[in-house]
């Protein structure tokens, strides 16, 4: 079977994708490299044949699958015939939060600690379905608009793949991202102002250019990879689903795309159909919480704002799945919650000090509402709360730079110093 | 005088056109004049209560208009306003049939 697409290359179509459906209208197109309704301009998701896909996937398919997150590639928009572009992406520890849970009340508490990705956040997985979908549908050039995280990916998955990269980043990104796209040599190009104006650029420049923006024209596919992360958190609790999980909020493409993965783990019969969906929560910085402010309001309709927060990988003023996120987080009875910068760096030294996990601010943020939430009382203490922790620390070191300083002790090379400074501090 | 700038999806209205000057004083007014050169943008750009619709975003030069005055802000000869999908592209070829789910058509559907 072929489609058309952007790029004007002929395709293959995976027996198990149908197109792509309008989440607004439900106007109904066929495969493609766009994710905006010509109609609406709503945004466009793909749409899949499940009965195909039931007929494939089972527990033991995917157990018997790769070590990385391809183990759910029958549930991935990708043709069955397209080599994947992979850095062994997903697949990344669940762990239960002990000692954080002792601090918060809860006893069942997990964090998925997706900064264990290649690139060391969870755009990888986002990344290896748009790359490997672009390369089997003929696109040359893949591009972006990044916070950084994105950037980091899509200039590594380019290079892994040897394809041209052209990445678009507000002007004034934490340096260690910076460094951590360009090693990968792509065409960086750095705009000056915030990642609202760096994504209506890209958005323009789309009209001219044959590239395939992950985040972009190549969306639908690209927000599938997000999924995965609840797949696995489901697999690795043992096929069952936690009561509550805990997300960053930043566009709410991810949000979106939990619930999605909580109603095919559902519907396909892998994992037992729970009394309650699971509480889907969402997380934001005060300094740019555009969808807290809408739940707030008690609207679906989300006011754009200017950010302004050191939570720079979730710093988007205009989220296009906002609304859903607010939608979602109501029907599955979860919230959406946000939290002050210096709730942030407090949940970042938190997470640090009692699991010996390093994350970025979005991860002090998400951690930062879990605390916030669990100290107001909204958990008996013996629900299954998962929190995804979604990017590593040392991508923004420099918010928690100030921390060193408190532990930090000088000493001269001698045994009485180290007795005077170090022992006798310890002691008092 | 101030001009839009037509994405892709759009441009069906305005025969093909990626530029269209307007004569206005406001940005209300702007679509308005669009509207009178090239029928069909008002109803696609606004709502029933004459507002932006939900995924239709406009910049006048690099802003959002929602951080500014939005409708009512004001015009310059020399402005840019940009009708902004999140992406632009793709067309209408086929609608499914929708199944009994509300999301699946059939396999065979999309072929061509």
């Amino acid at each position: 079977m072929q489609t058309s697409i952007g790029a004007g290359a002929p395709v293959t179509v995976s027996r198990r994708v149908l197109g792509l459906r309008c989440r607004a209208c439900g106007q109904e197109y066929e495969t493609q490299a766009t994710h905006v309704c010509p109609a609406c301009f709503g945004p466009l998701d793909v749409a899949y044949d499940y009965a195909e896909i039931s007929r494939r996937v089972s527990r033991a398919s995917i157990e018997a699958g790769p070590t990385s997150m391809w183990r759910y590639r029958d549930l991935l928009p990708l043709p069955d015939d397209a080599p994947i572009v992979s850095l062994g992406e997903g697949l990344t520890p669940l762990i239960k939060a002990d000692r954080l849970g002792a601090e918060l009340g809860l006893r069942n508490l997990y964090l998925k600690n997706d900064s264990m990705n290649p690139t060391n956040s969870f755009k990888d997985r986002v990344v290896s379905v748009a790359i490997s979908w672009g390369r089997a549908h003929g696109f040359q050039t893949f591009g972006c608009a990044s916070t950084g995280n994105l950037a980091n990916s899509v200039a590594a998955y380019s290079a892994r793949a040897g394809m041209d990269c052209y990445v678009f980043i507000p002007d004034d990104l934490e340096a260690g991202k910076v460094t951590a796209t360009s090693v990968f040599q792509p065409h960086l190009v750095a705009v000056r102002g915030n990642y609202d104006q760096v994504n209506r650029l890209c958005s323009q420049l789309l009209e001219d250019l044959p590239w395939g923006f992950c985040n972009l024209n190549l969306r639908p596919f690209y927000a599938e990879g997000s999924k995965t992360l609840t797949y696995e958190t489901a697999e690795q609790l043992g096929w069952r689903l936690p009561d509550e999980i805990v997300i960053p909020i930043a566009s709410g493409c991810q949000f979106v795309r939990h619930r999605r993965a909580v109603g095919e783990l559902i519907d396909l019969g892998l994992a037992p159909e729970p009394a309650a969906l699971p509480r889907l929560t969402g997380a934001q910085a005060l300094g740019c919480a555009p969808v807290y402010n809408a739940w707030r309001a008690g609207s679906q309709r989300v006011q754009p704002v200017r950010p302004d927060t050191i939570a720079r990988s979730i710093a988007i003023g205009n989220p296009s799945d906002g609304g859903d996120v607010v939608r979602i987080a109501a029907e599955t009875g979860g919230v959406v919650e946000a939290v002050s910068e210096p709730e942030i760096v407090d949940a970042i030294r938190l997470l640090a000090r009692t699991e010996g996990i390093f994350t970025e601010p979005a991860g002090g943020v998400t951690i930062g509402v879990l605390a916030k939430l669990a100290r107001s009382g909204r958990w008996s203490g013996e629900e299954v709360v998962v929190a995804y922790v979604t990017g590593h620390g040392l991508k923004a070191a420099e918010a928690v730079a100030d921390s060193k300083l408190d532990h930090l002790i000088e000493i001269d090379p001698s045994l009485r110093s180290f007795q005077e400074r170090v022992l006798r501090t310890a002691k008092e | 005088m101030p001009q839009f700038r037509i994405p892709g999806p759009l441009r069906n209205l305005s025969g093909g056109q990626p530029v269209v000057e307007v004569q206005a004083e406001d940005l209300r007014g702007a679509i308005d004049a669009l509207d009178g050169l090239h029928p069909g943008f008002k109803g696609r750009l606004l709502d029933d209560q004459g507002e932006p619709r939900e995924f239709v975003n406009l910049f006048l030069n690099e802003d959002d208009v929602r951080l500014g005055d939005g409708l009512a802000s004001k015009l310059k000869a020399t402005d840019e306003i940009a009708i902004v999908p999140a992406v632009a592209g793709g067309s209408a070829r086929r609608t499914f049939v929708t199944g009994a789910t509300g999301f699946i058509g059939s396999a065979t559907s999309v072929s061509s």
